[in-house]
């Protein structure tokens, strides 16, 4: 198992792209179109956000990246490329042998439920063991060292909990615990499906300075899906939103969160509360997520937007560059969000906040 | 609003309409799960045979000496038994005491069970800690040889008694799993929703609890048929029961005549057995669809 | 005669057989006055839903006591008091989970139309469609015709909050208390789900209890309230919301306000954090002497703090704390 060397920091080339991805799923009623197209790459040891409310896509956009669907679903379209010391795997065409390689040593993936994921009738060393015994590694040695060195990485007593149950660790400790056990084969990129949803406010600001620490030290990429916006601007470098499969404003954290040019990331901005600061009005997005088997025709999200033109309800928009660095959205008049965008930057501006404490 | 006029200006002949679209509705859902469906197909078979056979096809009561122990042929489909009757004819005569009981015992028990394992759960404390003890000390009873034991001290010529006995028997199993399936019931956030809005300990049963488990009621319901044919076979192949004109009887007088023996006499204990057997198959699958049709997520306002 | 319209007195709630108990709710009392709002803030296993369940009567208290438009609820031996009547229909309840809050074998209007025309609110069942169409436009859901036959399954999660909070109304209560209501609902929907309740605030004077482990949430719902922030059973603070928000006194509440994500990303990778001691819960089996805080403090003082147990104590402004150095503290000011 080695360490990440350096010079990948000056590599550029994506450790994960993602090409025209479409991924349906077959139910009763229909075919749902989960996944519509999506283009995206993860950079080399950057962190991305993928906002979006249930039944955007996000979740299966996560798990088709290590191929973990269901049986009902089908990635219809579309090529997903892991990229490592120059060489490249395709790996929507890797057999089940190679996709258990993948799986954890290059790729892990920490899930929402994580709190039950634990089987309770085995100590966490011998979880840990199992796990890296399936994706091939078989030193019960070297897996313990790595697993006592990691778990003082999440600052949990190593001895201590290697040896425990599941059930004498509290909520915050197990998922700390199931980071540490992704990173155990050194993956270069992490998967996180709601990593602090359902958590306490304390065991969610430890979770969240630890995985901005274990990022800086050990240098993996991370992706991370949320509905918690808060989440993605603690951590993100970049952020993506999605909505009903399709990804709808790409750009860094500042961009997004201070010039949003979407209507539904400005509406979800505006939806959110923060502590700091004095009271402000909040609006919601009125109507409901679009029914996947039948969605709307042209901009998906035209029937719940304030700026919807005729163009909008026949004409679904691509993605397109707008100011800033790698900024893109999907939008035809996120030049009019732009300018209401502006107002709020105006009012709530940022460098002129007071910290409370 | 089409809800309200539909209610306020009732068509006549809607009932039919209603009815009719309800038993559409019923095929649809039980034709979901193949086995159940043609489990259900064989379950209504067997109620028509047992129920409508008997005024179509006459009953043989004379004995013809000239035609014991004939195999199956034209005039007498599964053959003869020990005394020359018809075989067939037997089967469908016999079957419709054995159906009725099977459908009382079930409804009886399940009615016990239900009414006693959900006020036992809702109420709680002395009431539901007695009842659940008399149930565990029942349950230890062997109930065969109970049964046995109970047909040499009571007359049991009548249906109705048998199932009440039968019935009476197993009240405990089905009290435990109705009282466990309630309590976890009870907890969910609407029955909590119901207390705050004080709906009453009749409606909170009734409406919010017990349409939750139809599923399971319904299949609590089809064991309760299985068990009551098992056992009312055995108490009439053994002899215990005075009944006749019955599937039970026909096994206890193929046996008693040695008709295992032979090989043209086979048809005469293997008709009654293999009749028995697919009617409780019919049962057990009909039961996989049942839970379809009991399934709220397959309703649609 | 009270101020208060809702009280809770001294609430205790333990479970647990003899060997094994928990104390989940220890000695908690709060009043909320007619129209107010109080948001019961905390982190899980605080006991803030178990003191909602007791003050909505649906968990009788191991000891202390409801009061409901000074009338108390629970009489002798546990059983319900004269007040218990007139007060059940009064207080009613809206859950967290929105997939657990309704039953799924009935019709939204058959949810609706059931406390009605169980309590002869309606005479008829024309009149009580009348009244749950009416209640169904209270809560922004339509066009009616849509809603009235569909089953819960059929309902989007934001919709059955809807329905939940339509529920409730049907009784005409005075007082709701909302268990973490929209914690499980897309950020999107919160926002409209939260002005419906603040709507019936202010068109029908609905008080509200407030159950939530979201800070953000509690401030911008009770902006015009007061918050109570729990911790292992006990209220640690009691203010109104500008006060705690801007001025917090205890520390738990400024390690709270200080550990809170927020959507804002220069705000929140700069904000200055209130570092505890110990990141280590108790196990409430084996709680801490003294102050319960004390183990994670940064401002412990040993020989007081783990000692004595500090009661909530005012300290001017209508504000409370339970804290021997804050309380100190204000002393001085």
């Amino acid at each position: 198992m080695q360490t990440m060397n350096s010079t990948s920091q000056q590599n550029q080339t994506p450790p994960l792209s993602i090409r025209n991805l479409w991924v349906e799923y077959s139910v009763e009623r229909g075919l749902v179109k989960a996944v519509r197209g999506i283009n995206l790459d993860l950079r080399p040891e950057e962190s991305l956000a993928l906002i979006g409310e249930s039944g955007c896509g996000k979740t299966t956009l996560a798990l088709s990246l290590i191929r973990l669907l269901v049986k009902a679903a089908t990635i219809t379209q579309g090529t997903i490329t892991y990229r490592r010391d120059g060489q490249e795997l395709d790996i929507l065409s890797l057999n089940s042998r190679e996709l258990r390689r993948f799986r954890w040593r290059e790729c892990a993936m920490v899930f929402q439920s994580a709190l039950n994921a634990f089987n309770p009738v085995l100590r966490i060393r011998d979880q840990i063991y199992d796990t890296a015994r399936a994706h091939g590694v078989t030193s019960r040695e070297e897996t313990h060292q790595r697993a006592l060195e990691l778990l003082e990485h999440v600052q949990l007593d190593p001895k201590r909990v290697i040896n425990a149950y599941p059930h004498e660790l509290s909520g915050g400790m197990r998922q700390r615990v199931l980071l540490a056990m992704s990173l155990l084969l050194d993956p270069q990129v992490l998967i996180l499906d709601e990593p602090t949803t359902a958590l306490d406010i304390l065991t969610q600001r430890t979770i969240i300075d630890l995985l901005r620490r274990l990022k800086a030290e050990l240098g993996f990429s991370m992706m991370f899906i949320s509905h918690d916006l808060a989440t993605a601007a603690e951590l993100a470098d970049r952020v993506a939103t999605m909505y009903a499969g399709n990804i709808v404003e790409l750009g860094s954290v500042a961009d997004i969160f201070y010039h949003p040019t979407h209507p539904y990331t400005l509406g979800l901005i505006r939806a959110v509360p923060t502590v700091t600061g004095d009271f402000e009005e909040l609006a919601s997005i009125p109507g409901s997520p679009p029914d996947l088997i039948d969605p709307p025709s042209g901009c998906k999200f035209h029937p719940r937007c304030t700026y919807a033109t005729e163009r909008c309800r026949v004409e679904e928009p691509k993605l397109e560059p707008v100011l800033g660095i790698g900024h893109t959205v999907a939008c035809f008049h996120h030049d009019l969000v732009e300018q209401d965008t502006e107002s709020l930057a105006k009012n709530h501006s940022h460098t002129t906040r007071k910290n409370t404490l | 609003m089409a809800e309200l006029t539909r209610s306020t200006q009732p068509k006549p002949l809607q009932w039919l309409a209603d009815f009719g679209r309800s038993i559409g509705r019923f095929l649809r859902l039980m034709s979901r799960n193949k086995t159940g469906f043609l489990g259900f197909l064989m379950f209504v078979g067997f109620l028509l045979l047992a129920l409508v056979g008997p005024l179509l096809i006459p009953e043989e009561t004379s004995a013809d000496i000239t035609a014991i122990y004939e195999t199956p042929s034209r005039a007498h489909i599964l053959g003869t038994d020990s005394q020359g009757k018809d075989i067939w004819s037997q089967i469908v005569h016999g079957g419709r005491d054995i159906i009725q009981m099977a459908l009382l015992t079930g409804a009886l028990s399940t009615f016990v069970g239900i009414t006693l394992g959900a006020l036992s759960a809702v109420i709680g404390g002395r009431f539901d800690a007695t009842l659940t003890t008399a149930a565990d000390v029942w349950l230890t009873i062997p109930r065969f040889p109970l049964l046995a034991v109970l047909a040499t001290l009571i007359k049991l010529d009548n249906l109705m008694t048998l199932a009440l006995l039968l019935a009476f028997l197993s009240w405990a199993g089905l009290y435990r799993s109705i009282r466990a399936q309630v309590f976890s019931l009870k907890e969910r956030d609407y029955v909590e929703a119901a207390v705050a809005l004080d709906l009453g300990l009749g409606h909170i049963i009734f409406q919010e609890i017990l349409p939750n488990m139809m599923s399971y009621i319904a299949i609590s319901f089809t064991f309760g048929m299985t068990s009551a044919i098992y056992a009312q076979v055995g108490l009439v192949f053994l002899g215990l029961v005075p009944l006749s004109r019955n599937w039970g009887v026909m096994i206890n007088l193929a046996w008693t005549q040695g008709a295992i023996f032979f090989k043209d006499s086979i048809y005469f204990i293997m008709a009654p057995v293999a009749a028995i057997a697919l009617f409780q198959l019919s049962v057990v699958w009909m039961s996989r669809s049942l839970e379809e049709i009991f399934n709220p997520r397959l309703r649609t306002g | 005669m009270s101020e208060y319209l809702i009280e809770a007195k001294n609430l205790v709630r333990r479970f647990g057989s003899r060997r094994e108990r928990v104390t989940a709710v220890d000695g908690v009392s709060f009043g909320i006055r007619e129209g107010e709002v109080v948001c019961l803030v905390g982190e899980s296993g605080c006991g803030k839903t178990t003191t909602g369940k007791m003050v909505a009567g649906l968990l009788k208290p191991t000891e202390g006591q409801v009061s409901y438009a000074g009338e108390e609820i629970w009489g002798e031996g546990g059983k319900k008091g004269d007040g218990f009547k007139s007060y059940r229909l009064k207080v009613q309840i809206i859950h967290q989970d929105p997939y657990a809050s309704l039953n799924p074998s009935h019709t939204v209007f058959k949810i609706l139309s059931a406390p009605l025309l169980h309590h002869k609110l309606v005479n008829s069942r024309a009149e009580a469609m009348d009244r749950v169409v009416s209640l169904l436009g209270t809560v922004g859901l339509g066009p009616v015709e849509e809603f009235i036959t569909k089953y819960p399954h059929q309902l989007s999660g934001g919709q059955r909050q809807r329905v939940s909070v339509a529920r409730a109304l049907t009784v005409n209560p005075k007082v709701i208390v909302a268990d973490e209501a929209v914690s499980m609902v897309d950020v999107s929907i919160r926002v409209s789900l939260l002005n419906i309740l603040t709507n019936l605030k202010r068109e029908f004077g609905v008080t509200y209890l407030f159950i939530t482990h979201d800070l953000a949430i509690a401030k911008f719902f009770a902006w015009e309230g007061r918050i109570a922030v729990m911790y292992i059973g006990s209220i640690v603070e009691f203010a109104t919301t500008p006060q705690l928000i801007s001025d917090p006194r205890h520390p738990y509440t400024k390690a709270l306000l200080s550990a809170i994500p927020e959507a804002d990303p220069e705000l929140t990778r700069r904000k200055q954090r209130f570092e505890l001691r110990s990141q280590d819960i108790p196990s409430l089996l084996d709680l801490p002497t003294g102050c319960l805080f004390h183990p994670r403090c940064p401002l412990f003082e040993k020989g007081l703090c783990d000692v004595k147990r500090p009661e909530l104590t005012p300290i001017g402004g209508g504000r409370f704390v339970a804290c021997h150095i804050a309380a100190r503290e204000a002393g001085r000011s």
